[in-house]
Formats: C-alpha cells, sequence, structure tokens
C-alpha cells in the first residue's frame, strides 16, 4: 500500500517535471566537455589564422564589448539541418547543440593586424539541453591548440599599440564561475552579443549584411524585411548615431550583462540596458548605494555636463579592483570608450538634483552663526 | 502553477519537504595553504558537487584573485577564526573576497582579511548561514577598505551567527534587499556602521555587541532599488556603546552621512521593533528614527516610502546620549535643540497625504513605552530644505506623552530547518 503511494506520487512528480521541462534533442556529447578545442573543428587549416571551417558562420558585432584592447574573432557552429530562430530584441534562439566560439589575440602590431596574432583564449557557449554552459581554453605557446582550464589564468603579452607605442598587459583569463559573472542572469546562462541590433552589419570576407548572408545560407529563420531589424549606433563612428545613441550602446554592451533589472547588479539599481529610457535609472543623479570607495568621492553616478563630479566617470577610469567597472575580467581603461562618456555627460545641460532634492539650492553662507556645511553639494 | 502544484504536494505530503531538510552527506575536500592556493580553492569551489564540504586547513591562504562559488548547498569549512585564514592582501583582480551566487551556502569558522571589495558576499541566495565568521582589514579603520565585511544581498533566510565584523567603510555586517534574516551573537567593532538591515523584511537582530562604530545598529530604506519599503524589523537584546568612531566611509556614500556617535538609527524603514537594548555613550544620539529627508538627497524614485511608521521602542535602557554631536547632521541638531541632544530624537517628518484630522493614525505613528528616564524630542521636520527649516523657528516637542504607548509585538523571524 505504501509502495503504491510511493508510486502514485512519483508519477505525479514525473508528469509536473515534464510538464515544465522542454523538448529536446541532444546533437552535442552531453557529459564532460573534451580537453582540446581542435576536438570542435571549428576552425579550417592553421588556427592561427582563425578561418571558419566550412558551415562555420564567423561573425563581427557592431560594438564589442571591450577586453584590454584586443581582437577577437567569433564563430557560430551549428549542428547539421538546424537554424538559428530570429528575435526582435533579445538574444536569438539557437538550437541545442550550438558553439559560440570567441577567440581574443592581440595582433603583434595593432596597426597591421594582418602581420600576425598572439591567440590567448576561446572562450566557449555551448548550448546543452538543460541551457548554455561557458568554457575557457587556453591556446598554447605553440598556438597549435588549446586546451579547457575551468580556473582561467593569467598571460603576460607585449604588441604594439596603434600609437606606435609599445604597450604591455597582464591578460586575464576568466574562470567559468566568472564565465557566468558576466554571461548568468537569475541562474540563466545566455549570450550576450548575438542580438539583431548587434548583428545587422556587413561582416568578415567581404559579407555585405551579416543576416541576410545568414537567412540566404539557410542559417537563420524569421528573419524580417530589412527595415524591420533593428540596429544599434557604431560606438566610434559619428555617422551611424548621436552621442547619445553612441555613449548608450557602449554602455549597454560593456555593462548592461550586469546592470539591468534581472541581472547580477541589480541590486545597485543602475540599468544600462538602451532600453532604460528613464535618466535616473541610468545614472542620472543617482546616489550610489553600495558602492563603497568606487564612489571616488563623488555623489552622482552622473552629474549632467560635470564627467569629473560623476561616479561613472570615476570607475571607468580606474584600474583599481575593488574600484574599477567593469570589475571583471578587464584591466585596462578603454580611453577611447571613457572619452565617449565624458563627451556624453559633458553634453548633458547642467541643473540641480530633481526635486525634492534639497541639494544644491542649500548653499550656506561660508561662515556664519551655523557654522553648518551644505550636507550636499557637488563639485 | 507550477510553484503552486509543488506547494499542494509539499501539503499533502508532508513527508517530502522533511526529507528534502535532512543534511545529506556529502564529499568532503580538504584544502591546504601553499603557492597554487589560488587556483587549488578555485578549482575545487567549480568542481563541488552540492552537499560537499570544503575543508580548509589552519593557516594562511594567500589569493590574488576574488574567489567565486554558483554550486548549491556547499560549506566552506575552516579550523576557526583567525586560525584559517583567507587573505586578500595581494589581490589585484576582482572585488569581493568571496562571492557566492548559489542557494544553500554555508560558511563556518575563518576570517577573511584585507579584499579589495566586500568580504564574503552572497547575491540573490536561498539559505545563507555565516556561522563564526570574521571579516575585517589589517591596517586600520581607512576609507580604502572594502565597503562591506559579511554581505548577503538579495537573499531569503539568512543566518549570521556568532560573527565578527570590523573596519568595514559602510557596514560591518550588512544585510540588503533580502527577507527572513536573522543576526545573532555577532561582535561589530571600528565599522562605520557595525550591524546595518537595509531594504529588508522580516529581520531579527539580537544578542549582539556593537562598539566603536561610527553608528552600532542602522535600519535603513533607500530608494532606487529593486527592493524597498521594507519593514518588519526587531532590534533586541544588543548591547550598543561608545559607537563615536570618526565616519570614514568614501564621500557619496549614504552611510556617510550618519553623524559619529549614533547608538541605533532607524531611517525611512516600516514597523520596526527596538527593544530591551542597552544603549549607552553615544556623543549624538543613542537612537535616532528619522526620514530619508535627512540626508537632504534627492528622491527620483515615485514607488519609494521615506517615512518611518509604526516603530515602537520599548523596555530599553538608554544612558549618556547626545554630550557632543558631531558630524554634519549632529551640528544641525545642536543648532536645533542645544546640548545635550535627547536620548530620543525623532525627525518628526510624517506623510501628510496620510493625516487623519492632523495627526497619523495610531498604528503608523511612533510608540514609546518604559524606557527609564530616556529623553525625548521631536523636530517637527517639514522635508523642507534644512536651513529653511531652522530659520523657520521649527516647534520642537519635548513632552514624549504623545507617543507613549504600544504597536503589537512583531513575530520572530523563522528560518524553516534553522532553530
Amino acid at each position: 500500500m505504501a509502495m503504491r503511494g510511493f508510486v502514485v506520487v512519483t508519477a505525479f512528480l514525473l508528469g509536473v517535471m515534464a510538464w515544465g521541462a522542454q523538448p529536446h534533442a541532444t546533437h552535442l556529447a552531453e557529459g564532460e566537455p573534451p580537453e582540446k578545442l581542435s576536438a570542435y573543428a571549428l576552425f579550417a587549416g592553421d588556427p592561427r589564422q582563425q578561418r571558419p571551417a566550412a558551415g562555420v558562420l564567423k561573425y563581427d558585432l557592431t560594438t564589442p564589448l571591450f577586453s584590454d584592447y584586443t581582437l577577437k574573432h567569433r564563430f557560430i557552429k551549428l549542428p547539421p539541418g538546424t537554424m538559428i530562430h530570429y528575435r526582435d530584441d533579445g538574444v536569438f534562439h539557437f538550437p541545442v547543440g550550438t558553439i559560440i566560439a570567441k577567440t581574443f589575440t592581440y595582433p603583434h602590431d595593432q596597426r597591421r593586424p594582418q602581420a600576425g596574432e598572439r591567440l590567448l583564449e576561446t572562450r566557449l557557449l555551448i548550448r546543452k539541453s538543460e541551457g548554455w554552459i561557458g568554457l575557457p581554453y587556453l591556446w598554447n605557446e605553440a598556438q597549435t591548440e588549446a586546451e579547457l582550464d575551468e580556473v582561467g589564468g593569467t598571460v603576460d603579452v607585449s604588441w604594439i599599440h596603434d600609437d606606435g607605442q609599445p604597450r604591455k598587459n597582464n591578460y586575464i583569463i576568466p574562470n567559468t564561475n566568472q564565465c557566468k559573472g558576466c554571461h548568468e542572469n537569475q541562474g540563466v546562462m545566455e549570450p550576450i552579443g548575438p542580438k539583431a541590433r548587434y548583428l545587422n552589419r556587413s561582416g568578415p570576407g567581404g559579407v555585405q549584411n551579416q543576416l541576410e548572408h545568414w537567412h540566404e545560407a539557410g542559417a537563420l529563420a524569421g528573419l524580417p524585411e530589412k527595415s524591420k531589424v533593428p540596429k544599434t549606433a557604431v560606438w566610434n563612428d559619428p555617422a551611424t548615431g548621436t552621442l547619445q545613441e553612441r555613449a548608450r550602446v557602449w554602455l549597454e554592451i560593456n555593462c548592461a550583462h550586469c546592470h539591468n533589472p534581472r541581472g547580477p547588479a541589480m541590486q545597485s539599481g543602475l540599468d544600462l540596458r538602451l532600453a532604460q529610457h528613464e535618466p535616473a535609472k541610468y545614472g542620472v543623479w543617482k546616489s550610489p548605494v553600495a558602492a563603497g570607495r568606487g564612489s571616488g568621492g563623488r555623489l552622482y553616478d552622473i552629474v549632467p555636463g560635470e564627467p569629473d563630479a560623476s561616479i561613472m566617470v570615476f570607475r571607468l577610469e580606474s584600474t583599481e579592483p575593488g574600484v574599477k567597472m567593469p570589475e571583471l575580467p578587464s584591466r585596462m581603461v578603454d580611453a577611447e570608450g571613457v572619452k565617449l562618456i565624458r563627451e556624453w555627460i559633458a553634453s548633458m545641460p547642467r541643473g540641480q538634483p530633481p526635486a525634492p532634492g534639497l541639494g544644491r539650492q542649500l548653499e550656506l553662507p561660508p561662515s556664519g552663526p551655523w557654522q553648518v556645511r551644505a550636507l550636499h553639494k557637488t563639485r | 502553477m507550477q510553484l503552486r502544484m509543488g506547494l499542494a504536494l509539499c501539503l499533502l505530503f508532508p513527508a517530502l519537504l522533511a526529507a528534502d531538510q535532512e543534511p545529506k552527506k556529502g564529499r568532503v575536500i580538504h584544502l591546504k595553504p601553499g603557492p597554487d592556493a589560488q587556483r587549488e580553492v578555485q578549482r575545487a569551489l567549480i568542481r563541488a558537487k552540492p552537499d560537499d564540504v570544503l575543508e580548509l586547513a589552519a593557516g594562511t591562504f594567500e589569493f590574488n584573485a576574488s574567489l567565486s562559488l554558483t554550486v548549491p548547498n556547499v560549506t566552506l569549512r575552516g579550523q576557526g577564526m583567525g586560525k584559517t585564514i583567507l587573505s586578500f592582501k595581494k589581490q589585484d583582480q576582482g572585488k569581493e573576497g568571496l562571492l557566492v551566487t548559489a542557494d544553500g551556502f554555508t560558511a563556518e569558522d575563518f576570517t577573511i582579511v584585507d579584499s579589495k571589495g566586500d568580504g564574503l558576499k552572497v547575491n540573490g541566495a536561498r539559505r545563507v548561514t555565516f556561522r563564526r565568521i570574521e571579516a575585517t582589514w589589517s591596517e586600520a579603520a581607512k576609507e580604502t577598505n572594502g565597503a562591506y565585511g559579511l554581505y548577503p544581498v538579495q537573499c531569503k533566510q539568512v543566518l549570521i551567527e556568532e560573527c565578527v565584523a570590523s573596519r568595514a567603510s559602510d557596514a560591518g555586517i550588512y544585510v540588503g534587499q533580502s527577507q527572513q534574516i536573522i543576526i545573532r551573537r555577532c561582535q561589530a567593532t571600528e565599522n562605520v556602521a557595525g550591524i546595518e538591515v537595509e531594504n529588508s523584511f522580516d529581520a531579527d537582530v539580537y544578542d549582539n555587541e556593537a562598539v566603536n562604530n561610527t553608528g552600532g545598529i542602522l535600519v535603513f530604506d533607500l530608494p532606487d532599488l529593486p527592493a524597498k519599503n521594507g519593514g518588519r524589523v526587531r532590534i533586541f537584546n544588543n548591547k550598543v556603546h561608545a559607537n563615536n568612531h570618526p565616519n570614514f566611509a568614501p564621500k557619496g556614500n549614504i552611510v556617510g552621512t550618519v553623524p559619529p556617535g549614533t547608538g541605533i538609527m532607524v531611517m525611512a524603514t516600516d514597523q520596526v521593533e527596538v527593544f530591551k537594548n542597552k544603549v549607552q555613550d553615544h556623543r549624538t544620539a543613542n537612537l535616532s528614527v528619522i526620514s530619508y529627508f535627512m540626508t537632504q538627497r534627492p528622491i527620483q524614485d515615485k514607488e519609494y516610502d521615506p517615512y518611518p511608521e509604526g516603530v515602537y521602542v520599548h523596555d530599553n535602557e538608554f544612558e549618556r546620549g547626545g554630550y557632543d554631536p558631531a558630524g554634519e547632521m549632529g551640528m544641525i541638531l545642536a543648532a536645533l535643540l542645544g546640548k545635550p541632544l535627547p536620548d530620543i530624537l525623532y525627525d518628526g517628518c510624517v506623510n501628510p497625504k496620510k493625516l487623519v484630522n492632523g495627526e497619523l493614525p495610531p498604528e503608523l505613528s511612533l510608540r514609546l513605552a518604559r524606557n527609564g528616564s530616556a529623553t525625548f524630542a521631536s523636530l517637527g521636520y517639514d522635508r523642507s530644505p534644512i536651513l529653511q527649516f531652522m530659520l523657520r523657528k521649527p516647534k520642537i516637542e519635548r513632552d514624549a506623552r504623545r507617543f507613549e504607548g504600544e504597536h503589537p509585538a512583531l513575530k520572530p523571524v523563522l528560518l524553516g530547518s534553522i532553530p
């Protein structure tokens, strides 16, 4: 009798579980991932060339994440006979078995990347039946193979920068938990870049438009007509958008994977998605909450017209752990990115903190019977 | 819908629920200090399986990067505070010492020292236990220390017991945007805020000692956050004394406005019961109950409630408060009230929309009972800029009779399986 009860409960439980489960097909070996990157057969010929193998899509983004001046080679490998499904807003829907790969390299000379690159790591996102997982593969010195290293590490690198000067970096390869740090929202791992608005551009190898190319190749389903596909500005190309548009897209791609209402930095209340249209939510006159010394002694994330009074600029310009933003994994300041954010903040009309902001109306006489300083003032 | 089914199942078959709460046996993985500690400990944290115990040997583990854990139901256990030490003195990557984003995490018996940012942070988890954990910074109480020592945020079912936190540049023990919280038998010293509960619901803070912080125990509610308008917080049986440390919070942080010499401060939080505490030797105020308007900061958040309502203060012992008010807020208060400031200081700021015949309904008003010989003042603050307010010769009430009375006692916090 007890046994029968157990069976009934179990059957009921299984029913509930099956009800919520997604239909799935397994195209990729589930279980332990291969130790060597070559097992995925992503590249054609010498991996140093980073040419896609037949059937592998190589792509670029309108505005990329800044990663200490590395160059990136991005690939998508779909299981045979499957397609990506277009979505207007979020990340495209990828079939189980999809591999998204991103190789980080330093060109020996940033002015002539074609003269050769040092491969550092290839990060994989693999769509398993239970969701995405992230795996870091580290390239060997000989640049012939990359091996899985869940703990990540650091690599000392040097290169000639685009100003002709030598630069060096102790480049951080994130561990698998740190992959989740950027890619996981509320326990669900997701790619960041492959969204319509970032992919809607020309591609490597002379491709006119990546999305149309994929559609024609039978890799992308549901692509609407061209005028309906969103497109972001290119952060460093004024012909593609206003100062505000370019600054906001730079902030979205570099920050919004954490700073969104469901992301790991949601407790800060700062939302840097492009879709956020309320200035207070993307930092204007916003007081810090748990910034600690990250505030740099400044009172608001963004003080319109005053980049040097804005916490956002302070943190973007810092290389100090505990202060710098993004927290990980970059070490260097994106000088050109910060310049854009500075120009954007400088272009905002100066003003007062909004009501019932009692802030700067509260200028007290420098000395007097009160001998009380304003609680609240900006520089 | 699935959730509801699950709930129905648990109601029908309580045995299912009970079985889930029995401690399960996992592996015990032993870790020792050494030159490769960073990789070894991080690898163990990545490879851990649910119900594993990672046992840290005695000695000093030196790390140069943040550690992180994403596997649920893992215990990280040392050999005692001061015996197993996780040192982040050489940290050059990441912010926290240890960042946990997984349910069912237990930390026991170790010290975290010199993290660049927060010491031990748990983000968005259920069932968090810190037991005999120390978080501190070795050099001094200074602005460049990390913000929080022990820092669960956006968590449910949080137990922090017998922990020690010192020298944090914001709060030693800080629970933010969380629910069902117990902080007991802890000690907080030399922090800006000793113990702080912020934007949270259902917290019990008892049998703790807060000494030589800028503010001993703070209960805050702040705007512009996803979780706000918190309440139902009990602060009781605590020893809060001589929290007169200079405020060393980096400017811009809200805790930077806390005046040195603050015993207990309740800001903008509703239904806070402060009772049976011993609060003494605070140069500014043993207890203050204030609205967010006192910070003089803008409020852009339309859903935010800046008023502390239904605060109940009873059976406390107050001694030697307000003898030498400090900080900007302290100086303003001194200018208004003269010295010494009273033991219990209320800004008297009330939501005009909630007044009935010019008075707050009884369930929303401040209530005081049996606080010995405690002195009292209410400022009748009206949200205007402080200077304008001061120039208007505000109506200050020193007679507490209008506030005498009781609120129903709040219910104790229950953490499910944790007694």
